[in-house]
């Protein structure tokens, strides 16, 4: 295999990986700059894509080939939804955030599942026939080299992705309704003072980190599985997670994270075709996305500084 | 304060709620149990009952099947659904396999089967509590003289799927899916591989396991690297992990209906998985597929266990002889296809009188290429 043969292979699939665990990862940014830990990331990514694929499959005869992108903004209303419940135990009523959180994702797997069960009459939905597939996307994808490697074969959401993560680094850095969040996680009495309303902020934190884990479940349903069934989100919430604390509370930090767990992931894939690693066995192969991580978070990145009022419900006038 | 303290106590709740749901279930349906043992009354019909693994009974994979053996199984003997006829149980998790196991019986039946290797520990331990009563297990071997092992020659149906690949393909190039390399996935792979080489010597077949059954983005990237470098056909034998296969099959199609990318399905006939609509005609990218039938292997075992011949501490091997494995339909797209069905046949014959062995490890394989 020449590089560029490698290269064809390795980014298209990166991107593919990385793309619901950037929706998610940001989902994630969100609700803990905001000074609540958001450990439900995983089933409201499932509630997200149990959300696409039943509106798909509905839906699909009536809005053509528009269907996936409504299907995903559907996801993000329903994750969005289910994320208010998460909202009112931990902020209002100052429930343990972690407690919550974890209800959240037995929550959600359940009743996704009893859904599935009511409407379908089976533990399974049908595969969708519109969701995202593969394009070339037209221009860009004529430039030479780049062009092959980085716009073709690939998926509007991948790029969709990236941009939402640029877009949630400015809201979050340079503008002051990011500033207000950042300070209501790091010390909701002093934003108090200021005149911020903290609950308030909080609440719209968890919220878009609904939304968004509801869009990154709607991808990964949309674009990977293609149905729904009890298997199809396993464990992409808490890789995002992950991927968050690596890339240190960060938009831009968890995007290049989330990207980075996709390409470990991938290189364990074409790994074996790849010259100087064929004579590795596929076992170190296949575990070593973890290894790098654990490498990358002891050793690379320093120590990761969460917000300082993470986890702790915010009581008015309590020092 | 007190907010809070209400705050946690929700908590509790919730979470107790879950855990407490749980065991409520299991308990009512015990409490059946005692009363269906108290009375007593039963007929003499021979009454059997199964404890699905996690999937459920309508996993579209093997619990699924084997509910569909016992179905067929209680319409032969006109028997209904219930403690006097047939009946199952699932599992949510690991934990209830036992309770399950405890429950059905009590509630007397004849005969129990646990379903899918994951329960094996339980069966060997309920069954060494409960001497009187007989069970079954599906696709793992318990050494007692009240269970029943059965097992099946997957090798025999993926070397009919192997047969298949081999002709279907273009490139000379063909892909294996793997999920975990476990002795059951290792059947398959030895068994595709020997099929295809004895069909089309010069077909290169590419082996990879995803380590997963349930990481469908696996399964599309290892896809997506095979039919990039020029494979044509792939088998996987992957679980959900499978899917990634179709989607990228499908996706491929959609975008080059001109191209030829196969996949073939395992386990039960995954046919409608690889529907594609392109411009208003239906296209499918599945082949066939390797079927292991374990509704045949239960409903036989059944009826055996009702003519009072239970194959108790044996192992049972289910292979084409037996119904217990086959191959789905061809394709109606492929050109080859009656070559194919002709050929598929042709072995089909050899391997039930013998003159075939499809090779079940890797060991075997090697031999098996020597010849």
């Amino acid at each position: 295999m020449s590089l560029m043969d490698i290269l064809l292979i390795l980014v298209p699939s990166t991107l593919l990986w990385a793309t619901p665990l950037i929706f998610t990862a940001l989902g994630g940014n969100f609700s803990e700059r905001s000074g609540v830990v958001n450990i439900g990331l995983e089933g409201l990514m499932v509630i997200g894509a149990f959300a696409a694929i039943v509106f798909n499959l509905t839906f699909v005869d009536a809005l053509g080939a528009s269907t996936p992108w409504v299907s995903l903004l559907v996801a993000m209303a329903v994750g969005a939804l289910l994320s208010v419940l998460h909202a009112v135990a931990s902020i209002s009523f100052r429930a343990d955030q972690v407690v919550s959180g974890v209800a959240i994702n037995l929550l959600a797997i359940g009743a996704a599942l009893f859904l599935v069960k009511l409407i379908y009459g089976k533990g399974q939905t049908d595969i969708i026939q519109r969701g995202f597939s593969k394009v070339d996307i037209p221009i860009l994808g004529d430039i030479p080299v780049i062009g092959p490697i980085f716009f073709q074969n690939t998926y509007y959401t991948s790029y969709l992705a990236i941009l939402v993560a640029i877009l949630a680094w400015f809201v979050m850095y340079k503008t002051p309704f990011g500033l207000r969040l950042r300070s209501v996680g790091e010390h909701p009495m002093a934003a108090d003072t200021m005149g911020i309303n903290v609950i308030k902020m909080r609440y719209i934190g968890v919220i878009i980190s609904g939304g968004l884990a509801g869009i990154g479940g709607g991808v990964y349903a949309q674009a990977i599985s293609s149905d729904f069934g009890h298997a199809t989100i396993s464990g992409q919430g808490f890789m995002a997670l992950a991927a968050l604390i690596f890339g240190k509370w960060h938009p831009l930090g968890a995007m290049g994270a989330a990207i980075f767990f996709g390409f470990a992931q991938s290189l364990s894939i074409i790994g074996n075709s790849l010259p100087f690693l064929e004579n590795i066995p596929s076992v170190y192969l296949a575990i070593a996305p973890y290894v790098l991580t654990i490498l990358a978070l002891t050793g690379f990145i320093g120590r990761a500084e969460a917000p300082k009022a993470l986890s702790q419900p915010y009581i008015k006038g309590s020092r | 304060m007190k907010k809070r303290k209400f705050g946690l106590a929700m908590s509790l709740v919730l979470a107790a709620g879950t855990i407490l749901g749980a065991c409520g279930g299991g308990g009512n349906e015990e409490e059946q149990g005692g009363t269906a043992g108290e009375g007593g009354n039963k007929e003499d019909a021979f009454t059997v009952a199964m404890v699905t693994d996690v999937g459920g009974v309508d996993d579209k994979s093997f619990n699924q099947s084997a509910w569909e053996g016992l179905k067929a199984y209680g319409e032969e003997k006109g028997l209904s659904k219930g403690k006097d006829g047939f009946d199952y149980m699932q599992s949510q998790s690991d934990a209830d396999y036992a309770t399950n196991l405890n429950t059905l019986t009590r509630q007397d039946f004849d005969l129990i089967f646990g379903i899918g290797y994951l329960m094996e520990p339980a069966i060997g331990e309920i069954a060494g509590q409960q001497t009187d009563q007989n069970f079954a297990i599906v696709d793992a071997v318990v050494e007692q003289d009240n269970v029943a092992s059965i097992m099946f020659k997957e090798q025999e149906a993926a070397f009919l799927a192997g047969v298949t690949a081999g002709l279907a393909t273009e490139t000379n190039k063909i892909g294996f899916l793997g999920g975990m390399a476990i002795p059951v996935i290792e059947r398959f792979e030895a068994g595709f591989r020997a099929g295809v080489e004895s069909v089309n010597p010069d077909a290169d077949v590419q082996i990879q396991y995803a380590e997963a059954f349930d990481k469908a983005e696996a399964g599309k990237a290892i896809a997506s690297k095979m039919y990039s470098s020029g494979v044509d056909v792939i088998f996987h034998a992957a679980g959900g992990t499978g899917n990634g296969l179709f989607t990228e099959a499908r996706d491929l199609k959609k975008k080059d209906p001109e191209r030829k990318v196969w996949a073939i399905g395992v386990d039960s006939d995954q046919t409608a998985e690889g529907v594609v609509t392109i411009d208003g005609t239906d296209h499918n990218v599945i082949i066939t597929s390797a079927l292991k039938r374990v509704d045949n292997a239960v409903k036989d075992l059944s009826l055996q266990a009702a003519d009072g011949n239970f194959p108790g501490g044996e192992v049972t091997t289910y292979g084409l002889t037996e119904d217990g494995v086959g191959l789905a339909p061809i394709n109606e797209e492929l050109e080859n296809k009656a070559e194919i069905e002709a050929k598929v046949e042709e072995y089909k014959e050899k391997i039930k009188n013998g003159e075939i062995t499809v090779p079940g490890s890797y060991a075997e394989l090697k031999t098996f290429s020597a010849q």
